[in-house]
């Protein structure tokens, strides 16, 4: 048993519920309790999808146990069929299913269907949301696909055709993302066969295998199928993940050895403002701002490179919550010098970021609330995510229009450059009360003041004048200083910051 | 096997309630389970705490209501069970009693904890009473464990509240014998309606009024046969007769929604206490008159309109007779997942004719049913709202019905206002 408060990933059948929900003609019949129907409101309240998932649960009740939940489940697949026609039915059971056992697979076979019914053994008690979106691709795929497919040889001219696998429902930024990965492939003269899970059919899996190669732009969702399709159908994958203008550019060039196409055209189309902006002299400000990350790995891996090469930022932490790619976290934490964080408990994640006190953090909605608290500044890279996740507007993280869109997310909850400069020379003006918080972040930014975080240790006291004197600075560098200033006497074994303790402190540090 | 033959064979029938024919499905049913009252009950009871023991799901679900409002650390939890607790039930013993343990070193100011079951520590039959007798004990006197059942293969979102009240009953203490008679008013309220409650039953002369549950679990109201009970909310049966079976006695009335039905609901307990008639009305007239303005103001925009209400919360019934009585609505179905016949037969009887009474639910069918009649507003959970307003028909979602404080005189206007704002936002878009 895991005491949990709240958690990253929902169960598995959730995960089964997005590619379902994604497709175009897949049914998914459900062995489920009335609760579990709560489903739906995350595609059509927080995605804001204007259908219901293709979703038919049994919501079987206490008083069927005794008798034939087995009958209801056929019923109810039957029902499904008659109402919705799909092409493909996927069949399963929730957490409560699972344990009286019923054989969701069997009993639709045994109602003999004219269509693909394909049985889903998703493991509630071991796994989570992802892996069940995954395994559910992968099932579909390798069911569906048609291996007798013989591609022809490519003739010279001939353009190079790819799918990109990944995209999904409830995905962050997905939809998006999308377009802009297309609009890379476009530039780089290659087709696109198949797009799945978004938007795909049964009949556009089987013909997966009519590609040349395969675009896996979220390996949590398309790694197990891609790998699959790698093995049996003899399709290259590529696994260059395009966030970020560095990212983006060695996926222009994996694409283009794998097609054998020419990137110096999509290279050169360097639709991106980040270098520059990067560049300009406000962003000097940005120098070593430390940052906390964490997410699902890919966007976490994907966001560690750009905050640390792009905008010269200091990774201070870095984690993930889903452990099925903890080793791809692992490394890209040791090439920074840290140890990466892999837990899906909330309350680890938020005793990391207290006690590391970054200056911003990159997270998902979950680290969005204890930045919140924290009063952190803090923008949300990864599921999952809020309804507000999902914008009106074009807002890619992928290709070189994502990496505009990084900037302008990450650099927004800071303190701008010039704004930084004036807040120090003003600090002592009485008319300036720098609790206001930077002007550029109106309601619902992060009061300035933070009210003073718990001492390193409990022994250890401010006196009235160092506690003024640290109030005294500029709310964006107090908490590095009050940090800094306890790491300091703890050190010496001093109880109470006194005023030069502090500003002994400071020139430790400045050194 | 019944449930797979009444999905067959949709069955009308005549019903006791009052010669009202109820439309009984017994199909897919679109609908949050009792964890969902939760969300409302750990800020009702500011000492308690609720250990859900139960899965992933169930923990996504308590989040996914709730819309993640992480402001502080909630006093509700997920005891998520794996793999090795379903192995054997003994150690799902043991390892109920180290997270229970971890959870009180993290929180040590909490003096009552809910342990609530959910489908699967029911399906593999977990017994959470002899493991809150066992934790009582361990952790008594600071702290007193109580179990109740959550799930969604016993309880439909609101039962949730009755099953933990019910279960908080009997902790109550006992009203001495002779004592003088006492009003209980039943159901969590938001403190601010309690309040205005707490006024008007001090002017009507009441001498002693407790609202059940308390704010602090320290402070149970004494219950025996000298109190007189009013429900706040219609889904309180299983509460209702705990109380009752400790002889306490209840004042049966419509529920306080609207001004007719505060009226009725402070009524009956004026009744109960021999208020002159004319002291009713000169304290419950102010408020009836401020009432009946403010949903005066939302008429306009609700008369004649036509209106659909989904099962979900067990207040259909008494928002139908509202919406009906005092804004001019018209019904057309009346959904709820339950019908309790003797705490509604007031709120039937009010119910004009023509209405169907429908109980339980076959979502498909009811949607086929719901787009043939074409209503003005529907009432629905989460799940449907943006897909039926996405085939042009107004919504509004009923999780608010039970998050926000819509009882009493001065909260009817309110009350309509929930109700008035879809159709007056579909009047205003020209997008
Ligand atoms: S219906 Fe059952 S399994 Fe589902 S969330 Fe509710 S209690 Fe948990
Ligand atoms: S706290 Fe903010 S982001 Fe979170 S649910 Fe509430 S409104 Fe949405």
């Amino acid at each position: 048993m895991k005491l949990t408060v709240w958690t990253y990933e929902g169960p598995p059948h959730v995960g089964a519920m997005r590619i379902a929900t994604a497709m175009k003609g897949v049914h998914y019949v459900l062995h489920a309790p009335q609760g579990d129907t709560y489903a739906d409101l995350l595609f059509t309240m927080i995605e804001r999808r204007n259908h219901r998932p293709p979703v038919t649960y049994t919501t079987f009740q206490a008083r069927d146990l005794g008798a034939d939940t087995a009958e209801l489940f056929k019923t109810a697949a039957r029902d499904a069929f008659e109402r919705y026609r799909p092409e493909a039915m996927i069949v399963g059971a929730s957490c409560t299913a699972e344990l009286i056992q019923d054989d969701p697979g069997g009993l639709a076979k045994a109602i003999g269907l004219s269509i693909p019914v394909l049985p889903l053994d998703l493991p509630s008690y071991q796994k989570k949301e992802n892996w069940g979106a995954a395994e559910t691709f992968y099932q579909l795929v390798r069911a569906l696909v048609d291996q007798s497919v013989d591609r022809p040889p490519r003739l010279a001219g001939d353009r190079p055709r790819c799918n990109i696998l990944g995209p999904t429902a409830l995905g962050f930024r997905h939809r998006d993302d999308l377009l802009e990965v297309k609009r890379l492939l476009r530039r780089l003269g290659v087709d696109v066969n198949v797009t799945a899970p978004l938007d795909a059919t049964p009949d556009d899996l089987r013909r997966l295998s009519a590609a040349d190669f395969n675009v896996v732009l979220y390996p949590e969702i398309a790694g197990a199928a891609a790998a699959w399709l790698e093995r049996t159908v003899g399709q290259p994958a590529v696994r260059t993940v395009p966030i970020g203008v560095g990212a983006t550019r060695d996926f222009i060039e994996e694409v283009a050895r794998v097609a054998g196409v020419d990137p110096s055209s999509a290279l050169e189309d360097c639709a991106t403002r980040l270098p520059w902006w990067s560049r300009s002299v406000d962003s000097t400000y940005l120098t070593g701002k430390r940052v906390f990350i964490f997410g699902d790995a890919t966007h976490a891996i994907a966001a560690a490179r750009v905050a640390s090469e792009e905008l010269g930022f200091e990774v201070v932490g870095l984690g993930a919550y889903n452990r099925e790619f903890a080793r791809e976290v692992r490394a890209a934490a040791e090439k920074l010098g840290l140890t990466a964080l892999i837990t899906d408990d909330y309350l680890e994640v938020e005793r990391a970021i207290a006690d590391l006190q970054p200056e911003l953090v990159l997270g998902s909605q979950m680290e969005r609330h204890i930045a919140k608290r924290l009063r952190i500044p803090c923008a949300v890279i990864s599921a999952p995510s809020h309804v507000q996740d999902f914008p009106a507007r074009y807002s890619p993280q992928m290709g070189f229009e994502g990496a505009n869109v990084l900037f302008d997310t990450w650099v927004h909850p800071l303190v701008m450059g010039l704004e930084e400069h004036l807040l120090s020379m003003f600090r002592d003006d009485f008319e300036f009360n720098d609790e206001a918080g930077p002007s550029h972040l109106g309601h619902g930014a992060p009061p300035a003041s933070p009210a003073p975080a718990a001492p390193v240790t409990s022994a250890l006291t401010w006196s009235s004048e160092a506690q003024a004197e640290l109030a005294k600075i500029p709310f964006f560098v107090r908490g590095k200083a009050r940090r800094n200033t306890e790491a300091f006497a703890q050190e010496r074994g001093i109880d109470q910051i006194q005023l030069e303790t502090l500003y002994d402190a400071r020139s430790h540090f400045s050194r | 096997m019944t449930t797979l033959l009444d999905t067959l064979s949709r069955r009308s029938q005549p019903s006791p309630a009052r010669g009202r024919e109820v439309l009984r499905e017994r199909g897919q049913r679109e609908v949050f389970c009792g964890l969902t009252g939760i969300v409302w009950l750990h800020r009702k009871i500011q000492d308690a705490f609720f250990l859900v023991v139960g899965s992933r799901t169930c923990a996504h679900l308590i989040q996914s209501a709730a819309g993640v409002m992480v402001f502080a650390e909630p006093r509700f939890a997920t005891a998520i069970m794996e793999e090795r607790d379903l192995a054997g039930l003994a150690d799902a013993n043991e390892e109920l009693d180290r997270v229970v343990d971890e959870l009180l070193a993290r929180r040590p100011e909490i003096r009552m904890l809910f342990l609530v079951g959910s489908c699967p520590s029911e399906v593999i039959k977990l017994d959470l009473s002899r493991a809150a007798q066992r934790l009582s004990k361990k952790h008594a006197p600071d702290l007193r464990v109580i179990n109740y059942s959550g799930s969604g293969i016993e309880t439909t979102f609101t039962q949730g509240e009755d099953a933990c009240l019910a279960a908080l009953a009997p902790e109550a203490p006992v009203a001495p014998a002779g004592a003088p008679p006492s009003l209980l008013v039943v159901g969590a309220l938001p403190d601010i309606v309690e309040d205005q409650f707490r006024r008007l039953f001090a002017d009507l002369g009441i001498p002693r009024v407790d609202f059940f549950p308390p704010r602090r679990s320290g402070d149970m109201p004494p219950i025996g046969p000298s109190t007189r009970f009013l429900l706040a909310q219609p889904f309180l049966g299983d509460t209702a007769q705990q109380l009752e079976a400790r002889g306490a006695v209840r004042l049966p009335a419509l529920f306080p929604f609207g001004v007719e039905g505060t009226t009725a609901w402070l009524k009956a307990a004026a009744d109960a206490w021999g208020v002159a008639p004319a002291t009713f009305a000169a304290v419950v007239g102010p408020g009836q008159e401020r009432g009946r303005r403010a949903v005066e103001r939302h008429r306009a925009a609700l008369e004649g309109k036509r209106l659909f209400l989904f099962p979900d919360s067990q207040l259909e019934p008494s928002l139908g007779r509202f919406l009906a009585r005092e804004l001019g609505m018209t019904l057309i179905e009346i959904g709820t997942p339950y019908l309790n016949r003797t705490l509604l037969a007031q709120e039937l009887d009010a119910l004009p004719e023509g209405v169907v009474l429908s109980e339980g639910q076959d979502v498909d069918r009811q949607l086929d049913r719901c787009r043939a009649a074409r209503p003005d507003l529907v009432v629905c959970g989460l799940g449907l709202a943006n897909p039926l307003e996405a085939e042009g028909i107004a919504t509004k979602w009923s999780i608010e019905l039970v998050f926000s404080p819509v009882h009493g005189f001065d909260q009817a206007g309110d009350l309509a206002g929930l109700f008035a704002r879809p159709l007056r936002r579909h009047a205003l878009l020209r997008v």
